[in-house]
């Protein structure tokens, strides 16, 4: 199970990388999507909605479940990864890269300081 | 090896099995206008009549029924459906709904009996037959208890539903489309509602309270009184969610449990067929404070008639067309006038001794059972440690039977609920049990057997993640 | 006769099997003070009596006499074969499809419905049926709030009125509006100017009066407002009338009684839902997928699951979960067993047969409706209040006129049905009870009822 050092973790299994610019980039983890099992659907935020930590902001279908997937930041969606909408599989071949879902500018980027780190999050992970 | 056609791929041009009467006259343009039609007529397969019947009936033997063998499914009540209820059916097939009710005294006289006959065994006050399924039955109780709070002033305070971690789906599902928020309550180590839990959710915003009894573990909640009282003191309402009635039917009445409204799966208690999902058919019940807000018509006697009454004014309206699927009122009215309370009370004995005698012998077997103890209708196990439900789902189909309800509840993980009705003999039983263990031993014996089922059935496992990220939702056609 | 097999020594068996000493024994957590109840039921029939029972309950009802009822349910030729074919034990008695390696016949037979229902709606996504043609508009109008996140819909007042009434309990709950969009003199719907609050147009075409409607403009109204077009429509009609995918309506419903169901008193038969591509995520209920097994044999599935109230509990996009499978069947084998010049036959014999009736009403002194443009029902004024004709037309042995709701606005007046079934001598009957009961040119008759 990879877990990167570089990126800070919610408890509820989303990742992001730190802010450059205000903006940080929003995935699930390499857990997380093991987990879920392949990948058949995912539902992304419009482009310009503003989030609240912890607010729904897209849903991961897999064949059987359906998980929230929560912003883990306050701030605005700037881009989304619209990729996904034809190849949701890259979330289970690649949790931190291609599978993406959505950028944020986000409110205040000192709060990403306060996320879980790698170590934090392997915890989290550990417990399921 | 091939696949298995699909009908249009038995079609040629010019061949049919059936033939209408045929009304010579006017073009359809002349009749109706050019711009009124069609340009191209719908692909519809063209066989004859034999390569038809031969279609589905090997479709048929494509398909795991009742009939065909035992069909344990955990929560869905499959219990033999009699074939005298077909020929019950078939007299009142002729009937439309829009007859004039002075000369359809007889169904009507039926529907009525029904109703009544309901009322007693669900300890009820009045019933409505025109839900079309169980969820449907949800939605109109959910929304009779919604305008009762409106008609008493409280509907912009009474914003939640309450409902069990183990319930089934269409609660909450229901709740939502009401327009109501969920709050779960979690089960506690008897497998029962955590009463603490469930008496600090209960408040002055708790609008209804679902709950199924016995739950979906196959549990009595034996703390319901209390729970009635506690709901009813916050001046909430209590709903029954009517799946497993089949455990106490005869025998005891979510009426005296303190329900106030009540949906029944008349497919699953009643024994009207499940047609291979569907339809349905889900009555609701309700206590005297909640029948005006019943959905219309309701069936009224007056004098020695019997009426459709729509003049209710505070009704919540009408829940779909006509009056219920009447063709399933008939085999549930055949199917109580046939067994009497004595019957009844039958049904429900044999159907716990039988859930019972199954679940002692599934542990022999090397089953672990979730919230180990005396069981209603059903009850949940685990495989064994290291193996997953789905795989030995799949090795039972090898076995000509039909695996359990898996992987529900969720709370309990790899769940395999198991339902085995009354109308199993204890061979049946027996012969289950005996197949569980083989699936196990050999699973012990060959690390591959599981992962490999099934072999003999009509396809094996399916490529589901597939089906789910490229949808093909329709035959496509060959060009030209 | 609780077709119960055990035996007295079975339950001793069982009994010593579970460790306790009496079937009383497994209920003893149900409170003492609610056990076993006095039930004041019937006491319990044999075959022989039920059957007799049930048919002295059936001779109370007209059955099988000249039948002139539509409204939403009529009277079609279904060949034998139709229910034979569907209502084999292994379909009658299968569960919802959840192990597919077994459900094969439940599961490729709902493929090729989805197939058909495309086909008849020029639609591509078909779902695997609803409760009813009403419960279908009101989930199709849930669809529609869904996808423009909008909080109105348009109704004509010429689609059924119990749709209608379905749709108000439907949508009350949420807080969405409904607007209904009255008739012109001609009774069907004028084109409304559609707001861009508005989240569907509903139109049912033909109307519940018989009439068609002008159903590219309403597509064309409806996109206009960026709403979505709702086609409620008879699926037997479409086997002549232009379908809702060639004048761009994003969703078509309607009831399936009429591809093969019996009347039954107005259910079970099935409702049904097509949707554009667009339409796809948003589409409730169960749906049926091709797929592939480990071995590379074609199969099917249930799929998308994830919208479900099974998985999704209060998020799902509906609590629906039983469809009207076994109905369903009987259409698709019946649809089957007609083909494409079967089915545009019955549809050709009731248009045909609807106008001879009417122009031999007419010709007899009966008020008709003046609009042309009806498939198989139109409007009859009557003297007497329509459910008076009714009952009137039923002592005389014909079951027809189904009563005009005072809110069209028109008078007294019922519709009138006819079908492929209905014949010559069934006309005549009609004419002869109408002229009975003085509905038929002759001024001042006096009637007794």
């Amino acid at each position: 199970m990879k877990i990167p050092q570089e990126l800070r973790f919610a408890a509820s299994h989303e990742w992001a990388t730190e802010p450059a610019d205000g903006i940080v980039t929003v995935g699930i983890s390499d857990f997380a999507q093991d987990q879920l099992g392949d990948v058949v659907f995912v539902e992304l935020p419009d482009v310009g909605r503003t989030l609240a930590a912890g607010e729904a902001a897209a849903v991961v279908e897999s064949v059987k479940t359906a998980s929230d997937i929560y912003a883990p930041l306050a701030g605005e969606v700037v881009e989304v990864n619209g990729a996904l909408l034809d190849a949701p599989e890259a979330i289970n071949t690649d949790a931190y890269g291609e599978g993406w879902l959505f950028r944020l500018r986000v409110t205040d980027p000192e709060a990403w300081g306060g996320m879980l780190d790698a170590d934090a999050y392997a915890a989290v992970a550990e417990e399921g | 090896m091939s696949d298995f056609p699909l009908v249009f791929e038995r079609s040629a041009p010019g061949r049919r099995a059936a033939r209408p009467p045929v009304t010579e006259g006017p073009g359809m343009a002349e009749l109706l206008g050019e711009d009124a039609l069609r340009a191209d007529p719908p692909r519809l397969p063209e066989v004859s009549e034999l390569d038809l019947v031969r279609h589905y009936t090997q479709l048929a033997h494509r398909q795991f029924s009742i009939d065909g063998n035992f069909y344990p499914l955990g929560s869905c009540t499959m219990k033999y459906n009699p074939k005298l209820h077909e020929d019950a059916a078939d007299r009142f097939l002729d009937l439309h709904p829009y007859q004039d009710p002075d000369h359809a005294q007889g169904v009507l006289a039926l529907l009525h009996g029904l109703q009544g006959d309901l009322a007693t065994i669900t300890g009820m006050d009045a019933i409505s037959l025109q839900p079309a399924a169980g969820a449907h039955g949800e939605l109109t109780g959910i929304l009779m208890i919604r305008a009762y709070h409106e008609a008493n002033g409280e509907g912009e305070q009474r914003r939640v539903v309450i409902c069990p971690d183990g319930a089934h789906g269409t609660n909450p599902a229901t709740a939502s489309m009401a327009g109501y928020d969920v709050v779960e309550v979690p089960t506690g180590p008897d497998g029962e509602v955590d009463i603490d839990a469930f008496e600090a959710a209960l408040g002055p915003d708790t609008a209804a309270v679902m709950l199924t009894n016995p739950n979906t573990l196959g549990i009595f909640e034996r703390r319901i009184l209390r729970m009635a009282e506690a709901a009813h003191a916050v001046g909430a309402q209590l709903y029954y969610d009517g799946a497993n009635l089949n455990a106490v039917v005869g025998r005891a009445r979510p009426g005296d449990m303190g329900f106030d409204v009540v949906h029944l799966n008349l497919h699953k208690t009643f024994t009207t067929p499940h047609g291979g999902g569907g339809p349905g058919t889900g009555p609701v019940g309700v206590k005297a404070h909640l029948a005006p807000y019943l959905p219309v018509p309701l069936v009224k006697r007056e004098g020695d008639r019997f009426v459709l009454d729509a003049e209710r004014p505070r009704s919540i309206g009408r829940m779909r067309s006509f009056y219920g699927n009447v063709g399933n009122l008939v085999r549930a009215y055949a199917y109580i006038r046939t067994l009497g309370a004595e019957g009844l009370r039958r049904v429900s004995s044999m159907a716990v001794l039988n859930a019972n005698y199954l679940r002692m012998k599934m542990k022999e077997a090397g089953f672990t059972i979730a919230f180990d103890r005396i069981n209603m209708h059903e009850f949940v196990a685990q495989p064994p440690a290291g193996l997953r439900t789905l795989d030995i789902a799949k090795a039972l189909l090898d076995h000509g039977v039909h695996p359990m309800t898996v992987y529900f509840p969720l709370i309990v993980k790899e769940a395999m609920m198991v339902e085995p009705t009354e109308t199993e003999s204890l061979e049946t039983l027996d012969a289950y049990a005996a197949i569980l263990a083989e699936v196990l031993q050999r699973a012990q014996d060959d690390p591959e057997y599981l992962a490999g089922a099934p072999r003999h059935t009509p396809v094996r496992r399916l490529d589901e993640t597939t089906a789910a990220r490229k949808p093909v939702l329709r035959h496509g056609f060959a060009p030209g | 006769m609780p077709y119960v097999p055990h035996t007295d020594d079975d339950v001793r068996r069982a009994l010593a099997a579970i460790g306790v000493d009496d079937v009383d024994d497994l209920f003893a957590d149900v409170p003492a003070e609610i056990l076993d109840p006095q039930l004041d039921l019937a006491a319990p029939m044999d075959e022989v009596a039920l059957l007799a029972h049930l048919d002295a309950l059936a001779a109370l009802d007209q059955q099988a006499v000249p039948t002139f009822l539509g409204g939403g349910v009529r009277r079609h030729f279904i060949p034998s074969v139709t229910p034979r074919l569907a209502m084999q034990g292994e379909f009658v008695t299968a569960y919802t499809p959840y192990q597919a390696e077994v459900a094969q016949g439940v599961l490729q037979s709902t493929f090729e419905f989805q197939t058909m229902m495309s086909e008849l709606t020029g639609l591509p996504i078909a779902n695997a049926s609803m409760y009813d043609g009403a419960s279908a508009v009101a989930e199709a109008a849930l669809l529609a709030v869904r996808q423009t996140h909008r909080e109105t819909v348009m109704v004509s007042r010429a689609v059924h009125p119990e749709t209608r009434e379905v749709l108000q309990t439907y949508l009350w709950p949420l807080d969405i509006d409904i607007e209904v969009v009255d008739l012109e003199p001609s009774l069907t719907t004028p084109v409304p100017a559609v707001g861009d609050h508005v989240a569907a147009l509903i139109v049912q075409d033909p109307n519940h009066l018989g009439y068609l409607e002008d159903m590219p403009a309403m597509a064309a109204a409806a996109h206009a407002g960026g709403a979505l077009l709702i086609a409620v429509v008879d699926p037997l009609a479409l086997a002549v009338l232009r379908e809702p995918g060639s004048y761009g309506a994003d969703v078509a419903v309607g009831d399936g009684q009429v591809l093969g169901v019996p009347m039954q008193f107005g259910g079970p038969a099935f409702g049904f839902m097509v949707v554009t591509d667009a339409l796809l995520r948003q589409l409730p209920g169960r749906i049926v997928g091709q797929t592939s097994d480990v071995d590379g044999r074609r199969a099917f599935v249930l799929t998308l699951q994830a919208r479900e109230q099974h998985i999704r509990r209060s998020k799902a996009k509906s609590n629906i979960c039983s469809n009207h499978q076994l109905a369903a069947l009987l259409a698709t084998v019946n649809m089957a067993a007609l083909g494409p010049s079967g089915l545009r036959e019955m549809a050709e014999g009731t248009v045909r047969r609807a106008h001879q009736l009417a122009a031999a009403l007419r010709g007899a002194g009966a008020d008709v409706a003046p609009n042309e443009r009806f498939f198989a029902e139109f409007v009859l004024r009557t003297r007497a209040e329509g459910a008076t004709v009714r009952r009137r037309l039923a002592k005389r042995g014909v079951r027809a006129g189904v009563p005009l709701p005072a809110e069209y606005g028109i008078g007294n007046g019922v519709t009138l049905a006819a079908t492929e079934l209905t014949t010559d001598a069934d006309v005549e009957a009609l004419l002869a009870a109408l002229h009975d009961v003085g509905e038929l040119g002759v001024v001042g008759t006096e009637v007794v009822a």
